[in-house]
């Protein structure tokens, strides 16, 4: 039997998705990138607009139309936050397993109760408030990135899985990873808000089971329990892959309370000080980077050393 | 967004939660009338919301009225982020047999709202932290309507029986209802005092309604007197602040904020979340000082990038400025190029030496390079790291003299 040459995880080269709000404004722009890098979107649902078709792709006024006629793995889901709740449940009950969400904005309250209607029929969500998946050269599954053109820049195939917690820093990240030579597996970008669908812990065994990847690379911001939750995993599970994180505001130590950036990056509680995650993560044996630019070097490094452990 | 405590008390006792008799005074003599007409002992606390203040324990007794008076006199001049107290919270106090505390918060691993109860007065985490076995939890749903057996359970799991479970078994109901209903991300009952005669009462208690939820939350905010733009931010924002925040609302092209305003001399022209956060700290770590952060991003007009940087060089002490962002796809780094070097020349400053380093690789970064080689500015494309562009920007403010 051939192995397929492109493992990754969450898509692969045959995924097919459909674009849930594809006619707005920044959905059109990435469905169009996404058929530019060479991605399958077989629909596109706004309620009123069945029957036009944006770039080739046909429009529909809802999930079941496109789900009765063919497989469908994954959706994009980029509809305003007051329609986000029901265009997700939509999308379950439609069959959809994978779900990308993101639509920035979404209260806590509705996230919650999306990602445990997704849990009650065995579906997963990535986001919100997320740019999506991407195997590089092979499928792009949501906005990571921009223009294909651009977005075959920054991401080359290769070893390295990456969760990044912000999707411009995931293009960041996976840029310099390419630029030294290591390439990406799968690059995650898992959304920036409190509730999110997956974690760095939950997606850490798939990563583990796709053989391309050889190293993990996390980026972080203050608030939530998610790093504390990671060096758990990483704890209890005895990983094979080196994990290099980096953790961005650390300045936001000295401010309790004060929001940036993303709606999930404060400091209110002790788990959500950059001092206490980068702490738990080293104890559990991540490497974390003083500087994004070392994020590199560091992987490596630790490369390096897993092989000349293991030979 | 943070409610006084009077405020989350009135939402307490709006949904059935017994809360003692109480008023809120503005003056030291409001203060002194209202303690006369609950009667003494009453307890006096300044309406605070940030943290620092709330850690500050604004809180006193009185045993007669004019003792009231001298308390309320003080706590009105508590600093709170920069403002006054919205008054404070006088109540009456009563005797009490026994303390318990509630919290309600979401669970960011299992993704769950989760509720917390303890036989101990206090914030909840550090109860565990220091008795862990007096604090037991248990997970509920957002997608389906709240059931009293849940708050049974977990009032049975804390060890209570007979009349002491049924009393308190609708508090706890009731506060994991109002947390749904109200988009709150925290209702914590942090003395919940059990009176001689077996009656339950909250007596401290916070709540946190989240920012997301206010647009859908109008009703509610509306019958409490709170205004759209009160946004209870930990400290008052500075002028310079507000005028950020005015840039970014009068022009819908791209965001500029959040500003914030820090005492250094480099300024920030940085973007986007993640890309600030990480430049933020890069200028730190190599020794520079931030005049201010700012998070530019979704493409912003040249306008909007000129004015920012204007109101970000007009700071006293900001000589020069750093322009850093993540790799962009979708914000033109030639528009992000022309609005700073358009500021700086309004300004009469040469862009060579006012712009320490330009670091915006993506689309568009040819056009970038063009106009700002024509001005002797050094432009960091992907192959130079945020770090390693926040090294030179604050080497050039060094060799500067800066």
């Amino acid at each position: 039997m051939l192995k397929d040459p492109a493992m990754a995880i969450l898509i692969h080269r045959d995924f097919t998705f459909i674009v849930q709000g594809i006619t707005g404004r920044e959905a059109l722009n990435f469905t169009r990138e996404c058929l530019d890098y060479g991605s399958k979107i077989v629909g596109g649902v706004t309620p009123g607009r069945g029957g036009r078709d944006v770039y080739g792709v046909p429009v529909y006024d809802t999930v079941r139309e496109i789900t009765a006629k063919q497989k469908v793995d994954g959706t994009v889901i980029t509809v305003p936050l007051a329609f986000a709740p029901d265009a997700a449940f939509e999308a379950i009950d439609a069959g959809i397993k994978l779900l990308v969400i993101i639509t920035e904005g979404i209260p806590r309250k509705d996230a919650s109760a999306i990602i445990e209607y997704a849990d009650l029929h065995g579906a997963r969500v990535i986001g919100p408030n997320c740019l999506g998946v991407i195997v590089p050269d092979v499928c792009r599954f949501g906005s990571l990135g921009g223009p294909a053109v651009d977005c075959r820049k920054a991401f080359k195939p290769g070893i390295v899985g990456v969760m990044s917690r912000s999707g411009g820093m995931t293009t960041e990240i996976c840029n310099a990873l390419s630029q030294a030579g290591l390439g990406e597996s799968t690059a995650v970008s898992i959304g920036g808000d409190p509730v999110v669908g997956s974690s760095y812990a939950e997606l850490m065994p798939l990563f583990e089971a796709d053989p391309e990847t050889k190293a993990v690379v996390v980026y972080s911001e203050p608030g939530g329990p998610m790093e504390a939750e990671l060096a758990r995993w990483v704890t209890e599970n005895r990983s094979r892959l080196p994990i290099v994180a980096f953790v961005a505001g650390r300045f936001m130590d000295e401010m309790p309370g004060m929001s940036f950036g993303h709606a999930g990056t404060v400091v209110e509680k002790k788990l959500d000080s950059p001092a206490d995650k980068i702490r738990r993560m080293r104890e559990a044996g991540i490497s974390v980077a003083e500087e994004i630019g070392d994020i590199p070097r560091l992987v490596k490094e630790r490369l390096e050393a897993a092989g000349a452990a293991g030979a | 967004m943070r409610f006084y405590e009077f405020e989350a008390k009135r939402l307490l006792g709006k949904h059935g939660i017994p809360v003692p008799q109480s008023g809120v005074a503005q003056s030291a003599a409001e203060a002194e009338r209202l303690a006369s007409e609950i009667g003494c002992p009453v307890t006096l606390k300044a309406q605070v919301v940030s943290p620092a203040a709330l850690k500050a324990a604004g809180v006193k007794s009185a045993a007669s009225p004019a003792e009231a008076k001298r308390e309320a006199e003080w706590l009105l001049q508590m600093e709170d982020g920069g403002r006054r107290p919205r008054g404070v919270l006088i109540e009456k106090k009563a005797p009490i047999a026994k303390e318990y505390s509630l919290a309600i918060t979401y669970d960011g691993v299992r993704k769950r709202p989760v509720m917390a109860a303890s036989d101990m007065a206090g914030d909840i985490d550090e109860i565990a932290e220091q008795h862990p076995h007096r604090v037991v939890r248990r997970h509920f749903s957002a997608l389906f309507p709240f059931s009293d057996y849940l708050a049974k359970e977990l009032v049975a799991a804390l060890g209570l029986r007979g009349a002491e479970l049924t009393a308190m078994t609708p508090i706890v109901s009731r506060l994991a209802q109002l947390f749904l209903k109200y988009d709150l991300t925290e209702a914590d009952i942090t003395s919940l005092a059990k009176r001689e005669d077996g009656s339950f009462v909250a007596l401290d208690c916070r709540m946190d309604m989240e920012a997301e939820g206010r647009r859908r939350q109008k009703a509610i905010l509306e019958e409490l007197g709170i205004q759209p733009g009160d946004a209870r931010a930990p400290r008052e924002q500075t002028a310079f602040e507000i005028e950020a925040a005015k840039i970014d609302a009068e022009d819908p092209r791209g965001v500029a904020g959040p500003v914030v305003e820090f005492d250094g001399t480099i300024g920030l022209v940085i973007g986007a979340g993640g890309g600030s956060l990480t430049a933020l700290d890069a200028v730190r770590k190599h020794g520079g000082r931030p005049a201010n952060y700012a998070a530019l991003g979704g493409n912003p007009s040249v306008k909007k990038t000129q004015r920012l940087t204007k109101l970000v060089l007009s700071k006293p002490g900001v000589e020069k400025i750093a322009v850093i962002s993540n790799v962009l796809s979708n914000t033109r780094a030639d528009l992000v190029a022309r609005g700073v070097i358009k500021a700086v020349l309004e300004l009469g400053r040469d862009p060579a030496e006012t712009i320490t380093i330009f670091r915006i690789p993506g689309a568009w970064e040819a056009d970038a390079v063009k106009i700002l080689r024509k001005y002797g500015v050094e432009f960091c494309d992907r192959t130079v790291s945020i770090s390693e562009a926040a090294r030179r920007a604050v080497e050039k403010m060094r060799s500067s003299g800066c």
